[in-house]
């Protein structure tokens, strides 16, 4: 599994330019997540993919030959934070409902909806955090889940920003030779 | 000063110094046509929307400019495609321009309405929807940057009629190209020049891959010196023919599938290969497992996403052909490395045997001796243009470029259909040059429609039909691959001279040796297009043969008995 990191412009279709070129280089996605960054013309993307570290700089130099794309970077082999989020509707009647309180404690999900017979627990952490929390989950019946997907992070002053509002200077139009 | 859209594209195209355009018009293109009417665009109609992409395509490969294409909406837009695909597979600059419905009606299926950007996103470069009139000069000068910088590719720009049709300030010097700003990354550190450096000066049987890069980066001048600073033989990719001249003694000519057998030979038996501006496709090593095995790899290369994508290379310098080969000159120690050149002399020596120029002239016609013949004709100044097959192959072996951007041809596509329109977007870019078609039976009957904008457009085009009735190339894997089971390669045509006869082109037919010359020179001497129909032999091959997936050294060698002489009568 890699993780990379990239910067694209905020706009319609940059998504599906993204996507698809993982398509064409027949890497799997297992989780992509997109959110706005502090400048709101600018998105950055985490892209979880099942390669390896040859499919990964194939994906990122492909990447960051997309015009829409101003960084992409390949951090699976960095110090990294990652975190994903997730939302579980699992069955909860009387007599389940304090177990259920005990384990979320261990996992540190969070209650956020009760309803007679089931719950709604967020939780968030690391894959494996969530996926452990999912098996013990799993015996009280689990009704839905919806997951964000990694985001990640490179730690302390390993930084990966944007590029700077520095278009590359103009080059004369193409001109007959 | 306010303009329609239509206006501001005609008014940018010509800031942009374009002449031609080629084009086909359409409901959802007509108020840019209206404009061009007003404009000093010259407007090339075209028989098929295909043949409009092909022809910027030949455009943009014999100038070095942009070639530009035009359609409607819809089935305009969609004909585009295989045109967009082949500029794509050879990084060569296109801008094509589609009209697409109305804003309003995007997404409605509306009469001639489809999703181009949807579907060209994988062959194009970029692409980009224009919804706005105020829009469309930043843009139209944005694809032009992009087609024609960097590693070059085609570019769509998609423009709504009501974009086209609204009016908007037009200001040339408050358009200019805003694009995203992008990382620049260190291309390579110091360490790995060095290496290379090292690996270069060390080398004892080093052989350059010299790739269609060098010409587009106009390296030409800087990699001659490079050669000919360290001494290195010199091997080409088909994209790479006129990069270096062919009469070089350092060229060795043509590597691959149907390269000269000495060439693949040289590259098994380096001991460095120095890539500049190709790609190590899979119709020039071969078996990747076995490929240049004892060979250190150094890869000279704009396009980051090549590296190390097909072969494992030792030292990769990232950058702008001609001014990597500019910094590395001046570090080549000569030297003349005579055990190693006498050794490819000697391969060259065994492989001539095979030469079809050497075997006995019986009076028969081959495609190799007419490919030959044309070449001492026109004294190898021609811009030859190619279709895809065998006779492709031949022009690549039997006529020697000297010069950058004289061999136009479809080599990562493959595109049958290619060199009549192709050579007509030559014609355009170069109206001095004596432009050749050199092309099949088949691939000919594709796009031969093109002959009527030859005539509409009175320009001067010599047409080489290599007429075998077969599918040449398709039929030479069945005769190898397939036990001869000829299925679905014979190949009816139509008299190709009345055809010409009867667009008002002259057509001749040729089926002896000694009136290719006689003929050859009558065509280039008459003032208009001429189309030479030459009924070659109908099952002669292609040699040497590399077959596919097989190791770059396991090659098919012309037999030695006596070429098969059928008849090429009908």
């Amino acid at each position: 599994m890699q993780t990379l990191v990239a910067y694209v412009e905020n706009k319609p279709g940059v998504l599906n330019r993204v996507s698809s070129l993982a398509r064409r280089l027949a890497i799997n996605i297992d989780s992509l997540t997109v959110g706005p960054t502090e400048n709101e013309e600018i998105a950055r993307m985490t892209i979880v993919a099942h390669t390896d570290a040859k499919g990964a700089h194939r994906l990122e130099a492909s990447l960051e030959k997309l015009v829409d794309v101003l960084l992409a970077e390949n951090i699976s082999d960095r110090s990294l934070l990652e975190r994903d989020l997730a939302l579980i509707k699992v069955s909860a009647d009387q007599q389940s409902r304090p177990h259920l309180m005990d384990l979320l404690k261990v996992f540190r999900g969070r209650v956020v909806d009760v309803a007679p017979d089931s719950l709604i627990v967020e939780v968030s952490g690391t894959v494996d955090k969530i996926d452990g929390l999912l098996e013990v989950l799993r015996p009280y019946g689990v009704l839905e889940m919806a997951r964000t997907g990694r985001i990640a992070m490179t730690r302390g002053g390993d930084l990966l920003q944007p590029p700077a509002e520095t278009a590359t200077e103009p080059q004369p139009a193409a001109k007959i030779s | 000063m306010k303009l329609t859209g239509a206006e501001i594209l005609c008014e940018t195209l010509e800031h942009l110094g374009v002449k031609e355009i080629f084009g086909y018009p359409g409901g959802a293109i007509l108020p840019v046509y209206d404009a061009l009417g007003k404009s000093k665009l010259h407007h090339v109609l075209v028989r098929h929307e295909q043949g409009a992409t092909h022809m910027a395509d030949g455009y943009a490969r014999a100038s070095g400019g942009v070639g530009v294409a035009m359609a409607t909406s819809g089935p305009g837009a969609t004909n585009m495609v295989t045109g967009i695909a082949t500029a794509m597979l050879d990084s060569s600059p296109v801008v094509c321009i589609t009209g697409q419905v109305g804003s309003k009606l995007l997404g409605s299926d509306a009469f001639q309405e489809i999703d181009i950007t949807g579907i060209t996103m994988p062959i194009t470069k970029h692409n980009v929807v224009v919804s706005r009139a105020e829009d469309i000069a930043r843009t139209v000068r944005e694809a032009f940057l992009i087609a024609n910088s960097g590693r070059p590719g085609p570019v769509l720009v998609d423009i709504t009629k009501d974009a086209q049709q609204a009016s908007a300030e037009f200001d040339w010097d408050k358009c200019a190209p805003k694009l995203p700003p992008k990382r620049r990354r260190a291309n390579y550190d110091q360490p790995e020049f060095d290496r290379a450096v090292e690996l270069l000066n060390s080398s004892k049987r080093p052989l350059i891959l010299a790739g269609h890069g060098i010409m587009i980066s106009g390296a030409m001048k800087a990699f001659a010196e490079f050669v000919h600073a360290g001494h290195f033989p010199v091997a080409m990719t088909l994209l790479g023919i006129g990069g270096f001249p062919a009469n070089d003694p350092l060229n060795l000519g043509m590597m691959g599938m149907h390269g000269e057998a000495w060439v693949n030979h040289a590259i098994q038996e380096a001991d460095l290969l120095i890539a500049v501006g190709m790609r190590f496709d899979d119709r020039v090593t071969g078996d990747l497992r076995t490929y240049a095995k004892s060979a250190k790899k150094i890869h000279i290369e704009i396009d980051r996403a090549e590296i190390n994508k097909n072969v494992r290379v030792d030292a990769a310098l990232v950058g702008d052909a001609r001014e990597v080969l500019e910094l590395l000159e001046p570090h080549m120690e000569k030297k003349e490395r005579p055990d190693w050149h006498t050794r490819i002399a000697e391969m060259k020596g065994d492989s001539a045997v095979r030469d079809i120029q050497s075997l006995p002239d019986t009076g028969h016609l081959y495609a190799a001796h007419v490919i030959n013949d044309l070449w001492k004709e026109t004294n190898g100044d021609a811009i030859v243009v190619t279709d895809v097959g065998q006779h492709q192959m031949w022009e690549a072996q039997y006529y020697h470029h000297n010069k950058p951007r004289t061999l136009v041809t479809s080599g990562g596509l493959g595109t049958m259909g290619f060199a009549l329109p192709a050579a007509i977007g030559a014609k355009f870019a170069k109206p001095e040059a004596d432009v050749w078609v050199v092309v099949g039976d088949g691939g000919f009957q594709m796009t031969m429609a093109e002959l009527a904008t030859i005539v509409q457009e009175k320009i001067k085009i010599n047409i080489a039909i290599i007429n075998n009735g077969y599918l040449g190339m398709v039929r030479q894997w069945q005769e190898f691959f397939y036990d001869k089971r000829y299925v679905a390669t014979p190949l009816v045509a139509p008299d190709f001279a009345a055809l010409a006869n009867s667009f008002g082109i002259r057509g001749e037919r040729i089926t002896t040796r000694a009136d290719v010359v006689p003929t050859i020179r009558s065509a280039r001497e008459y003032k208009e297009s001429v189309l030479i129909d030459f009924r070659v032999e109908q099952e002669d091959s292609v040699y040497p043969m590399v077959p596919a997936g097989a190791s770059l050294h396991e090659m098919i060698r012309r037999p030695n008995n006596p070429l098969v002489e059928t008849s090429a009568e009908p």
